[in-house]
């Protein structure tokens, strides 16, 4: 299988299955559209048809193309065939070691944004606070249940985690005490609203968390218009200091800014901008997760305005890089050569065979967003998975399970969609949330072409 | 090849032959956390090595 699109001036092809990546001009990109459903002497013919005025292209020209793309097919570099699907992935005897706890520390919140999936971090339940206990026994079930992989990821979530500063501090100083014994590396992410964060809290994270994602949506009135206080004011001009001191004292360790865009920005590129103009380098802005009666989810009508937003954005991170004044974008963030093997790319996204939340009271559930849907509950932290029934969906939900998967070109990009967002939108796991393939499609044609335009800079190959 | 370019890329048939280590960062944990991707994950392996 192939793809090929057009963006910014460059006439793209990628090679699905082997994953490689060509850029071409316009007379090879023509070719290879025709090439696995017409013969050769039809393929010159038309080529000579349609650059009957360019003078260099004749039919020595165009058979010259014509073998080099069959020798990238020899070389399994184009047309590569689907290796994967029948061979050795046994999906549900995959041995799956759990490798990743989201720990919800608190399910309350100092902010009351409207658009909260975890609504103002309850999750449709009561208030809670994790004791120090249940993170502690979260802790010994993840080093358990985890086998032989060394590196271990927990997250601090909510809600607000800092709102449980002193469990996480504990949790944290547990885990360092027990690691070495267990030859395992832990690897915390705290993700924060920002108003509690002081040079204490500040001290410790820089220390301790691999990660921090600090929560913005950009523009002071976007971000104040949903992130109010109790009281109904806005929270920019409280945490965007905070996030600023923050970054500067974090000195390159990882970090997000991540925002929020709903139907009320669906110029969120501006949000963007605004995050990068602020001194952030390191962003992230997702759709809203809502349900679709809500005023401010995403419409079909706001689709071509966001694949806009999407290439526009894309235009300026090449610019601004060339200006050295470059950001990051976690969704453009691709890494050819040393990303995820085919494993990795074709087994979904872990959630509820390798990830797992646990809530305030210890119960896990297949991921956050699973969290407040009781008939989702996997176990809990003292006796482990006990509903192996959910286990063995969760497993079985990988790209070859779905349909509408096995025939997208994005499959490997994508290994198979947000599970929580299927289950949403179709009320099965197993089903597809197609508004949010058809952006994450966009953004990987995006994410691609920056790349592309990285490798080309001072190549002719375009036209 | 003057007309097309190949960008460097791993190749994606070679990574089967050996099996995933399984220990690179989980999906959407520590980032999104509402959506899926794999593309923008780095492979602890590899990117050691860099
Ligand atoms: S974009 Fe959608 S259809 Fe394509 S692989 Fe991802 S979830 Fe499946
Ligand atoms: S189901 Fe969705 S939200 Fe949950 S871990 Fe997977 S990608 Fe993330």
């Amino acid at each position: 299988m192939i793809h090929q699109y057009q963006l910014n001036g460059y006439n793209i092809v990628l090679d699905i299955n082997s994953g490689s990546i060509h850029c071409v001009d316009k007379l090879a990109y023509d070719i290879i559209s025709l090439y696995e459903t017409t013969e050769k002497p039809l393929i010159i013919s038309k080529m000579l048809n349609k650059y009957a005025n360019v003078p260099e292209i004749d039919e020595a020209e165009i058979t010259a193309v014509i073998d080099d793309i069959e020798n990238l097919r020899k070389t399994g570099k184009l047309f590569s065939a689907d290796d994967y699907q029948n061979s050795a992935f046994d999906f549900k005897n995959r041995n799956t070691e759990i490798k990743a706890l989201c720990l919800h520390v608190a399910h309350t919140c100092n902010l009351n944004c409207q658009y909260c999936f975890a609504s103002q971090g309850k999750y449709q339940g009561e208030r809670a606070l994790m004791p120090f206990e249940v993170g502690k026994q979260a802790l010994d079930f993840l080093v358990s249940a985890s086998g032989s992989r060394t590196n271990l990821e927990v997250d601090f979530f909510g809600g607000e985690p800092l709102m449980n500063w002193d469990t996480v501090k504990q949790i944290v100083a547990y885990a360092r005490k027990i690691e070495k014994e267990y030859h395992k590396n832990f690897r915390f992410t705290l993700t924060t609203n920002g108003v509690l964060l002081n040079d204490e809290v500040t001290e410790f994270a820089n220390k301790e968390m691999h990660n921090v994602v600090l929560s913005l949506d950009g523009r002071k009135e976007v971000h104040d218009f949903f992130r109010k206080t109790y009281d109904g004011g806005g929270s920019y001009d409280l945490v965007v200091p905070k996030f600023q001191k923050f970054v500067k004292q974090r000195g390159g360790k990882n970090y997000y800014v991540r925002g929020t865009f709903t139907r009320n920005n669906t110029d969120f590129t501006n949000d963007i901008f605004h995050m990068a103009d602020l001194g952030f380098t390191e962003l992230s802005m997702e759709p809203v997760v809502c349900a679709p009666t809500d005023p401010y989810a995403l419409q079909e009508s706001d689709l071509p305005q966001l694949y806009e937003q999407y290439e526009l954005l894309a235009k300026e991170m090449i610019k601004r890089k060339e200006q050295n004044r470059g950001f990051a974008f976690y969704h453009y963030m691709i890494d050819l050569e040393a990303g995820p093997c085919i494993y990795k790319r074709i087994s979904g996204c872990g959630s509820g065979t390798e990830y797992l939340a646990v809530t305030p009271w210890g119960e896990l559930y297949p991921c956050h967003q699973f969290v407040g849907e009781p008939k989702y509950c996997m176990g809990d932290v003292w006796q482990g998975v006990t509903n192996i029934e959910m286990q063995n969906q969760f497993k079985l939900c990988n790209v070859y399970a779905r349909g509408e998967c096995r025939d997208c070109w994005a499959r490997l990009y994508c290994s198979g969609g947000c599970n929580a967002n299927a289950y949403h939108a179709t009320g099965s796991i197993a089903g597809i949330y197609e508004y949010g393939c058809r952006l994450f499609k966009k953004r990987i044609e995006c994410a691609i072409m920056i790349k592309v335009a990285e490798a080309t800079l001072d190549s002719t190959v375009t036209e | 090849m003057k007309r097309i370019q190949t960008i460097v890329t791993r190749d994606l048939k070679q990574s089967a032959k050996s099996d995933g280590c399984g220990e690179c960062q989980t999906s959407c944990q520590s980032a999104c956390k509402t959506s899926c991707g794999v593309a923008n994950q780095q492979c602890e392996k590899l990117s050691h090595n860099k």
